[in-house]
């Protein structure tokens, strides 16, 4: 038992957001994640760090890539894993968020992946239950394993975060990709930049310490890295948009808008996409966008996540990964 | 008939008179019988010794949800009003967002039966502006006047319609009613959880602009500018809504205002940690919103302070910001936080900070009480100011307990409420029981 009770000073006990890590604590996070990339890449995708112990994936929205890249995580650890969805199970019946993780909590679970509609859920189910929580996405809030893999991927294609110019373009109002992008680059000393119309960028962005863009042509010049977000097709007829032809005339990231900045941009997309919408096909599909490289250090991202949470200890990640236990053990 | 009560050699404030003196006060038949010294001590008289302790007004809120009607597991009148009286009020009066809701003369009738009964805190009833709160048509404000209503109000929901407010305001005053609103432009605050600012961004969570209200505190002044009306401003939160009504005061327009000691004692901050206790609407300003309502509240562009007492089950609270209902109760609170930011912290003078508490609240809406002098009815509070005392939610009378304030320290509290010349909260002896 005294290993399922542990908890790790690393990281602290949940992963609700960006916003309250330190600088060291994400790069640590980031280091860790580099030989779990390497598990991916083998025949037998598979290493007995997290052997043992019980993750639940809770989804209270619907998912894809994050499910599945979480449930990849998990399994090449080696943890039992159980996916609830929302729908068809006692959520749907009425039982509260925390009756449900109470429930799977007494049946002696160590982890809980949260995806929830509502911001701030991840983090008052942390407060409410001993089993650590990682936030897969909590509302308008934060995404941060979504962040995570974002400054990984950057950091794999540029060297070095600190000094680069990342600008997010798009709905970032609703976005929780963007918050977390937000908090992870600033704290490794990048410069950030949102673009968009006014009515998807919050007034007062300025106040976080990113640099405000209302032109597409404006932020390419300024950027070296676009991260474009999806633009959620329901805002339209919330009247946040007019119609999405003329938000692509206007933001659309296009190859004639990127022919003519001064340097090459990395092109960035956390998917689901909307070839044609928010981004050009020949962009998303051109030799300078990364966007399946996000894809695939998510997985070794939330590798590094969850054997992190799980008591495992950062020096040691070499170790685990080869075969040997780990400090999760 | 009661004993007779001497309050000895007290500090009495009488904010109605600008009365501050050591003074004995004798209550004599529910009324003031004299205040100042040697007034004898009739035969028979309970006399308590209260020379560490201030006398003044029953205190007086204006604006409580007391849910019965309809949800009697979170507050009843007889719940709310003992929790009133622990805060040392004399007189609340109950928003009539209840289930059914309390437009209609038997309805207003059930809520002064009911306040009779408990015998505490007078519950005044507020009647539903329209039937139903449903923004239609005009309840029938003389029927509920005549029951005992002591306004008319939707609260809980804006009255969305001009033309209603329009015709509201001119058929109150046919029977001196203020008209008390709600201000929210439902448009601008739909879906919202917050103030809409920096940290509405950071939480990802839907913000509420501050335009919300102002556009209705406006439309509100006008119309009441065109029709002569008293218009009474509910929980305003804004430093815009105070300017509106600083200009329209100065204008002679008939508008009277209330703000919560938690509209003047917490910022957008206090949500940070998605406290769902912090969620309420309007909700939780910006800090200069906060020093423009206590500037209001001293010039009086404010005239009352009002608890906006809201009391949800644990349940309904117990949940992710988005998910749990706006409101937290106040009544046991509201001096403690008040004396001890305001007070204390040199916003206001102790006879200030009782004005707002009694007498200009009762003004506003033409209540007895609000006053010590001689006739008067006999509402009194016994406070004493230098009490520290840890908010213990689960110690409330009130059968609810979502509070921001649970566990802070405060200075200052009601020790003896007096209602009519009967004590209705006496901290020494539920203390002892």
């Amino acid at each position: 038992m005294s290993g399922v009770d542990t908890v790790t000073p690393v990281l602290g006990k949940d992963l609700v957001g960006l916003e309250h890590l330190s600088a060291d604590q994400i790069r640590l996070i980031l280091d860790t994640a580099e030989p779990f990339k390497e598990v991916s890449e083998r025949p037998i995708k598979k290493v007995p760090a997290l052997r043992g112990k019980t993750i639940v994936n809770l989804f209270f929205e619907a998912s894809t890539r994050t499910r599945i890249s979480f449930e990849f995580a998990e399994k090449r650890l080696s943890a039992d894993t159980v996916n609830v969805a929302a729908s068809g199970s006692s959520v749907q019946k009425g039982e509260t968020l925390v009756d449900t993780a109470k429930n799977l909590e007494a049946m002696r679970i160590d982890m809980v992946v949260i995806r929830h509609p509502s911001s701030g859920a991840a983090e008052f189910l942390g407060n409410r239950i001993r089993s650590n929580v990682i936030n897969a996405g909590d509302g308008k809030h934060e995404h941060p394993t979504q962040g995570l893999l974002d400054l990984l991927t950057i950091r794999d294609k540029h060297g070095t975060i600190e000094g680069r110019k990342v600008c997010l373009v798009g709905d970032v109002l609703h976005s929780r990709v963007a918050r977390s992008n937000i908090w992870g680059l600033l704290k490794l000393g990048a410069e950030v930049g949102v673009c968009g119309p006014d009515t998807l960028v919050p007034r007062g962005i300025e106040e976080l310490g990113v640099c405000r863009f209302r032109r597409i042509e404006e932020a390419i010049e300024w950027a070296d890295v676009l991260n474009v977000l999806r633009l959620q097709l329901e805002r339209m007829e919330m009247g946040f948009i007019p119609s999405v032809r003329e938000y692509y005339r206007v933001f659309g990231v296009t190859v004639e808008r990127l022919e003519k900045a001064p340097r090459q941009l990395t092109i960035m997309h956390p998917g689901p996409m909307n070839r044609g919408v928010e981004i050009d096909s020949r962009v998303a599909d051109g030799p300078h966008s990364v966007i399946l490289d996000q894809v695939t250090n998510g997985v070794a991202v939330r590798m590094a996540v969850l054997y992190l949470l799980a008591g495992g200890r950062p020096e040691l990640a070499d170790a685990a990964k080869g075969g040997a236990p780990g400090g999760a053990e | 008939m009661n004993r007779p009560l001497l309050l000895q050699g007290g500090r009495v404030v009488d904010p109605s008179r600008g009365f501050d003196q050591r003074a004995d006060l004798l209550i004599q038949d529910g009324k003031i019988a004299g205040v100042g010294s040697g007034l004898g001590t009739p035969d028979g008289a309970d006399v308590r010794d209260v020379r560490d302790r201030v006398v003044a007004p029953g205190l007086v809120d204006l604006h409580v949800h007391l849910r019965e009607p309809g949800n009697e597991d979170v507050e009843t009148i007889a719940s709310g009003a003992r929790a009133a009286a622990a805060g040392g009020f004399s007189a609340v009066c109950a928003m009539p967002n209840t289930d059914p809701v309390t437009d209609n003369q038997a309805a207003v009738g059930f809520i002064v039966r009911q306040s009779v009964r408990a015998g505490l805190t007078r519950v005044y009833p507020i009647g539903a502006i329209s039937v139903g709160q449903r923004g239609e048509r005009l309840s029938e404000f003389g029927e509920m006047a005549s029951a005992g209503a002591v306004a008319v109000s939707d609260d809980g929901r804006p009255v969305v319609s001009s033309h209603l407010m329009r015709t509201a305001l001119e058929y109150a005053r046919t029977f001196d009613l203020p008209v008390a609103d709600h201000c929210e432009e439902p448009t601008l605050a739909a879906g919202g959880v917050m103030h809409e600012g920096l940290v509405s961004t950071r939480l990802g969570l839907k913000g509420i602009p501050a335009a919300s209200e102002e556009i209705m505190v406006g439309r509100d002044l006008l119309l009441a500018d065109l029709t002569g009306g008293h218009v009474h401003l509910c929980h305003i939160s804004t430093r815009g809504s105070v300017e509106l009504i600083r200009r329209a005061k100065e204008r002679g327009i008939r508008v009277t205002a209330e703000v919560t000691p938690h509209h003047l004692t917490l910022t957008d901050r206090a949500c940070e940690r998605y406290d769902p206790h912090a969620k309420m609407n309007p909700p939780l300003r910006e800090a200069a919103d906060v020093a423009a309502l206590r500037q209001a509240l001293k010039e009086g562009v404010i005239d009352c302070i009002a608890s906006d007492h809201a009391p949800h089950a644990y349940d309904a609270k117990e949940a992710a910001f988005d998910d749990a209902p706006f409101g937290i109760v106040g009544l046991e609170t509201a001096f403690g936080v008040a004396h001890t930011e305001l007070v204390l912290g040199a916003v206001l003078t102790l006879p200030e900070l009782l004005h707002r508490m009694s007498a200009a609240a009762a003004t506003a809406f033409h209540l007895s009480g609000g006053t010590l002098l001689p006739g008067a009815v006999a509402d009194v509070v016994v406070l004493d100011v230098g009490a520290r005392w840890s908010v213990d939610a689960t110690a409330f009378f009130s059968k609810s307990r979502n509070t921001p304030f649970a566990g802070r320290t405060l200075t200052g509290r009601a020790v003896l409420t007096i209602v009519g010349g009967k004590v209705a909260h006496d901290a020494d002896a539920a203390a002892r029981s």
